[in-house]
């Protein structure tokens, strides 16, 4: 060991532990644990959504992307009143809507299943993850097939139940072309769509449910309440902060989500089955028109953020009651 | 109000035994104490009552007419849970209520029953407010005004005051007697604590590892314990259990034991040398903790022996110093030392 060593370790370890005590430090700490979570957020979902919204303000196009032309609402003014915008606004509810009122149905079923113990329990709830843990392109996939217009075994399950083909209650033809009909395929965006969203709603809803003890159930038992009344009078008010949760996530999941739509129907026919997001990337990439996909897509900014708020406030308020 | 018989009862899970062969019977208007330490099983046996769990065998019977296949919601039992298991997003009202709701009493019966149920428990001016404003005594008298209001022909207690403050303990209880004595509708209360069960039941069964070994009033249970098991259960300190020979263990309460008695005494049945260990003072009592080698020769281990003595008697002993300790033979119980029961010529005079 030369002598240099010796006279250097010292002041370079008084060095780090110094360095160390100030970045000890709460204030410090805070915000370098805080940093790298900010820049995300910052980067990746603050800037692009003031960029939507100069862009909807302006009149840029994929050939001529600058912002020096601001034209005020007039591109609201314009997406809003096609034919095009309004069904698609007027589909994104229905979906989001009917996806949400599956799902919340589904998994307060799921979760009181769950909450038991019984034999293979492990093995189902592997299974019943599955469709979250899946891409969305390959969901669509599934169901494509699943509701192919020649090959779908729905259609040869309900023909072999002789509620199709000739003689049928669902008329003569062999088949229902599922994807190719307006109120079937909004129907179809949304069974898949429950099928995707249902293992995260359950998985909320289920941790509300565990956490009502065992002795207000056999309380309400005791005091003469049956299946049905526990039910709504016992179980559901207190899954109450957890449904709107599940709300919260789903709904936001679902009206923001293009890729199913965008694989099973194509919005179509014509644009029976399109939807705000998947028309606002169309019109936006597809069709060039930066300015008017922006306004499309923001369109539904403002109902989504009172909707938020006010389920975050109700889901605040019982959980304190 | 009703008569409960419990016939050769048991509740197995897998190889655990929780409940075996119970035989009990709870006259009209009784008030009847479970008296068990913890895993005892007398938790078990109360859920069975309520119809939570279903027998593996044995017979429930209610008034002679056997339970066993009656759902919980279709039996008349009211219970009372230790957390009082109030609903938590309904208003007391509608808690106190809620029996009458779910089995269909008639609405112009509601507002009758509710104002008397909640005026014997004085709850009144409670009605409106949501559990969690209420402090535990007020959450324990709208539990039991809950249980109350739909007129049950049973009450079955789970330990309801040991969630209670230590400070309102006493008084809940005395509140609990007289709101039986006004009933007077049969309960069953399952207890760990003998404080309650002794000060509060007409008769006390006591049960360990699933089997009752006793059942008797609060004085037959002190007096003449049946058992080692309930001689070394009841009382606080329990009874002095000291080996006197190969086969017998005789059992004194410690304030039966005579500490250095001057003067010739007759009829001893317990005489012993007991080192000093230590002292305490509890105000109205001195408890004199001692050891002593057993006589009997079957063990050399020293044994603990603890004698009570009035305040005003100011023992002056040092801990290591040797004393008399003599037990007389009509306050002396003896047991057999195999199977634990009590001998029958076990005392003189009780």
């Amino acid at each position: 060991m030369s002598t240099s060593q010796h006279s250097v370790s010292p002041q370079s370890a008084g060095r780090i532990a110094r360095l160390g005590a100030y970045l000890d430090q709460p204030k410090v700490l805070a915000w370098l644990m805080l940093g790298p979570a900010v820049l995300y957020v910052v980067a990746f979902v603050g800037f692009p959504f003031l960029l939507a919204i100069a862009l909807s303000l302006s009149d840029a196009t994929i050939g001529d992307p600058s912002l020096d032309t601001f034209v005020g609402l007039a591109n609201f003014r314009t997406v809003i009143q096609t034919d095009a915008f309004q069904l698609a606004l007027r589909n994104s509810l229905i979906v989001t809507a009917g996806t949400l009122a599956l799902v919340l149905v589904l998994a307060t079923l799921a979760s009181e299943l769950l909450v038991h113990a019984f034999r293979g329990k492990r093995l189902f709830q592997m299974i019943f993850i599955l469709p979250w843990a899946m891409p969305v392109s390959l969901t669509a996939i599934v169901w494509m097939w699943f509701l192919d217009s020649t090959f779908s075994p729905v259609d040869w399950v309900l023909l072999q139940l002789g509620l199709l083909g000739p003689g049928g209650v669902w008329g003569p033809f062999k088949h229902l072309y599922f994807l190719g009909n307006e109120w079937l395929g909004l129907a179809s965006v949304i069974v898949a769509d429950t099928w995707r969203m249902l293992p995260l709603a359950t998985i909320i809803v289920l941790a509300g449910r565990m956490s009502i003890p065992e002795e207000r159930f056999e309380q309400a038992r005791i005091d003469g309440a049956g299946v049905f009344r526990i039910l709504f009078h016992i179980t559901l008010p207190a899954l109450k902060p957890m449904l709107i949760v599940a709300i919260l996530f789903t709904g936001l999941l679902v009206i923001g989500e293009m890729s199913l739509v965008q694989l099973l129907t194509r919005g179509g026919p014509g644009h029976s089955t399109q939807v705000l997001p998947y028309w606002a990337y169309l019109k936006g990439i597809e069709g060039g028109s930066l300015a008017q996909g922006a306004a499309i897509a923001l369109c539904l900014f403002p109902f989504l953020l009172v909707a938020s708020v006010l389920a975050l406030r109700a889901a605040y308020r019982s959980q304190e009651a | 109000m009703a008569v409960l018989t419990l016939r050769a009862l048991e509740k197995h899970y897998g190889s655990i035994k929780a409940v075996t062969g119970v035989d009990l019977q709870l006259e009209e208007g009784e008030f009847l104490a479970v008296l068990g330490p913890s895993g005892s099983g007398k938790s078990t046996l109360m859920r069975m009552v309520a119809g939570l769990e279903s027998p593996t065998a044995g017979d429930i019977l209610v008034d002679g007419k056997s339970v066993i296949n009656v759902p919980p919601q279709h039996r008349n039992v009211a219970m009372v849970f230790q957390s009082f298991a109030l609903y938590p997003h309904m208003s007391v009202r509608d808690n106190i209520l809620f029996p009458l709701v779910s089995r269909k009493v008639p609405r112009q019966e509601h507002a009758a029953r509710l104002e008397k149920a909640t005026r014997m428990l004085g709850v009144e001016d409670l009605l409106d407010r949501r559990p969690n404003r209420l402090s535990g005594g007020q959450k324990q008298r709208v539990a039991l005004a809950r249980a109350l209001v739909r007129q049950p022909e049973l009450f079955v207690f789970d330990e309801p005051l040991s969630a209670l403050d230590a400070q309102i303990r006493s008084r809940a209880r005395a509140e609990l007697r007289e709101l039986h004595d006004q009933t007077r509708i049969t309960t069953l209360y399952v207890t760990h604590d003998q404080v309650e069960a002794m000060g509060l039941a007409d008769r006390v069964a006591v049960i360990n590892e699933g089997r009752l070994h006793q059942v008797g009033t609060p004085h037959e249970l002190y007096n003449d314990p049946a058992d080692l098991f309930v001689a070394g259960f009841i009382g606080n300190p329990p009874m002095n259990l000291i080996p006197i020979d190969q086969t017998t263990i005789a059992g004194i309460r410690p304030e039966d034991m005579l500490v250095d008695p001057e003067g010739d005494i007759a009829d001893v049945a317990i005489d012993l040398v007991v080192t000093i260990e230590h002292l305490e003072y509890l105000g109205s009592e001195w408890l004199v903790h001692g050891q002593f080698q057993p006589g009997d020769g079957a063990n050399s281990k020293p044994l603990h022996v603890i004698a009570r003595l009035p305040a005003n008697s100011h023992p002056e002993f040092v801990t290591g110093q040797t004393c008399r300790m003599v037990g007389l033979r009509k306050n002396v119980c003896l047991f057999d030392r195999a199977s634990g029961k009590r001998r029958a010529n076990g005392r003189a005079g009780a």
